[in-house]
């Protein structure tokens, strides 16, 4: 501790040069955080899946319908709880920026397999009885200014049309990893005005979602449910909620992978920019830290000082990096496509990450310095020409 | 009778470079009693700086031994010799060698955060040996604040301030003025007069070494 003045002092010596390490390793750190945020917003539907949830879909492709009378042969399958369905709607809400989930779901049972979507009985009861309500998910509400009541004017495009949908509850989420920016319509209300104007797209369903009793059987009662329509015109391919999501991100996989390199790559970088830094100071020290021996310092005492402004250095760009991140991933998420990511926060493991990496960056860059000023003789040190 | 502090035994010291080896001491052998004043003298490369690091425990002999106040020197580890050093030498350097971005008084003060002392101990002692300096009014200037006299004052406070027994000096006038020169040579004086301080100065000049009671010739590593 006695030695902390020199320290500090040391970490200003060369200010420009220390102020454009800080910079560069808080720059580091703001591009590892968002590229981390990034990583951890294409994942958190993994988190969201829930184990005792199963994903049953055309065999062929995911974009092929099911016949609603899918529903009660599931049902029927020992070890099912209860069985929902969804479609994928879409539609533009006012301009095709204003991107959030609208799926047609059987409001009968959804809540029974989403029990992560929090409703009140009375804004449940009144979804219920009127076709044409939705609800939407406190997030897209809050971004939009929805309120209960409000008319929600979605232009079609797989379901053509001009449609309305009246709000009837906004949901809340019941954790962080729970989506809160969909809307959900009534399938009924979609597939009664497609049974009108398109009968060929009558009870069409997008895909089920089977809740079953005990997760350990999933492989098998996965297996029932496509052996039972094995051989039909519209096969299932069914499996846990997690691998189904996880098969919509294996499509980008290449492209997380090289974030996540690309995210460690940089503090790789930094790693020998401070480092660079740390020999060049100690080098111009040698004669210094000859003289600190001299006058009976010990090397443990030298490799402290090195260790020590590193360390400094280090935190100082840890900190003002992972301080400026919070409102750059803030001003992020407002400005990307909305509803791009449901969730797009700056995750506590990210932190501990970028503050981890910010101090490994000061252990590793002080190594080479610390180990060549312990080496070198006094007498060297005396004669060194820096 | 007076008691020897130094006992320089059949020292020979030799460099390697490469695949060289040069011998820079050759077989020295001489006593310095407590309380003495030698001046080494001798052209460049002779060696008295080489002799110099011995005696302060900076470097290590080939073969001999330095015996200080019954100690071995040449036996002791590189942490045992760094604690010997804070606790029985006093450097001073031709360069001054202060801690640029320190204050005079934290320059003086780093011997004494080797030791136990509290703070306002460690504040009294740098401020008497400022002051036996003359330095008392510059406590808070930094180096480069100071003159090249004020500089080495500075560094001889600092290499008398854990009151060693020997204060060894490499050329402390060899970068100064005439007259700083001299203020420098007459602090050394009191110091080897006034508080008995044993020193060993290497030096080229002449009238430098008249402050010495003893002045040793070196030539290509051997005592002439």
């Amino acid at each position: 501790m006695k030695v902390l003045k020199l320290i500090i002092k040391n970490s200003g010596r060369h200010k420009l040069r220390s102020m454009l390490t800080i910079l560069g390793i808080s720059i580091a750190v703001i591009s590892f955080c968002i590229l981390r945020t990034v990583v951890t917003a294409w994942y958190v539907g993994l988190d969201a899946a829930a184990a005792n949830r199963l994903i049953t879909r055309q065999a062929v492709s995911f974009i092929f319908p099911l016949p609603y009378s899918y529903k009660e042969k599931i049902k029927s399958i020992d070890g099912v709880e209860s069985v929902s369905f969804a479609n994928w709607f879409q539609g533009v809400y006012k301009d095709k920026d204003n991107f959030f989930a609208r799926l047609a779901i059987d409001a009968e049972t959804v809540f029974d397999v989403y029990p992560e979507f929090k409703l009140t009985d009375a804004e449940k009861e009144a979804f219920l009885k009127d076709r044409s309500a939705c609800i939407v998910g406190a997030a897209t509400a809050k971004q939009y200014g929805f309120k209960v009541g409000d008319v929600v004017p979605i232009e079609g495009d797989i379901y053509p049309g001009r449609w309305e949908f009246v709000i009837r509850g906004i949901y809340q989420p019941r954790d962080k990893s729970t989506d809160a920016s969909q809307m959900f319509i009534h399938w009924a209300n979609l597939n009664e005005r497609m049974t009108k104007e398109f009968p060929q797209r009558a009870n069409d369903v997008g895909w089920y979602i089977v809740k079953i009793k005990d997760p350990s059987r999933a492989a098998e009662i996965s297996q029932k449910i496509d052996n039972l329509f094995a051989n039909s015109s519209a096969e299932t391919k069914t499996e846990t909620e997690r691998a189904f999501t996880q098969g919509f991100i294996s499509a980008s996989s290449a492209i997380i992978t090289a974030m996540n390199f690309l995210s460690f790559m940089i503090i790789g970088i930094i790693m020998l920019v401070l480092g660079n830094t740390m020999i060049m100071s100690a080098r111009e020290r040698t004669r210094e830290y000859a003289v600190l021996r001299t006058l009976g310092f010990t090397s443990y005492h030298i490799a402290g000082l090195i260790f020590g402004e590193s360390m400094i250095i280090s935190a100082l760009g840890g900190l003002t990096g992972l301080v400026l991140s919070i409102p750059m991933i803030k001003g992020i998420e407002e400005n990307m496509p909305k509803g791009f990511f449901p969730v797009f926060t700056l995750e506590p493991i990210t932190i501990v990450l970028a503050l981890s990496s910010a101090l490994m960056i000061g252990v590793f860059a002080s190594i080479f310095p610390t180990s060549r000023a312990i080496r070198t003789k006094i007498v060297d040190g005396f004669r060194f020409v820096g | 009778m007076e008691k020897i502090i130094i006992s320089i035994e059949n020292v020979s010291k030799e460099y390697k470079r490469d695949s060289l080896s040069i011998s820079v001491l050759n077989n020295i052998t001489f006593d310095v009693q407590e309380g003495d004043f030698l001046a080494l003298m001798g052209p460049s490369g002779s060696g008295k700086t080489t002799l110099l690091n011995l005696i302060a425990g900076i470097d290590q002999p080939t073969v001999g031994k330095i015996i200080i106040n019954g100690n071995d020197i040449a036996k002791l580890s590189a942490t045992s010799l760094a604690k010997w050093r804070s606790e029985n030498v006093g450097f001073i350097f031709q360069f001054y060698n202060l801690i640029p971005v320190l204050t005079a008084f934290e320059n003086v003060e780093l011997p004494l955060l080797l030791t136990k002392l509290s703070k306002s101990e460690r504040k009294k002692r740098v401020e008497l040996a400022l002051s036996i300096v003359g330095l008392g009014d510059r406590m808070d200037h930094y180096p480069k604040q100071l003159s090249g006299g004020q500089e080495q004052r500075v560094a001889i406070a600092r290499a008398v301030v854990t009151d060693p027994a020997i204060i060894v000096a490499d050329e402390p006038t060899g970068d100064l003025d005439k007259n700083s020169a001299a203020e420098v040579l007459t602090l050394l004086d009191r110091l080897n007069k006034e508080m008995k301080k044993t020193i060993i100065m290497v030096t080229h000049d002449p009238s430098a070494a008249s402050k010495a009671h003893i002045i040793k010739h070196l030539e290509k590593g051997d005592l002439v």
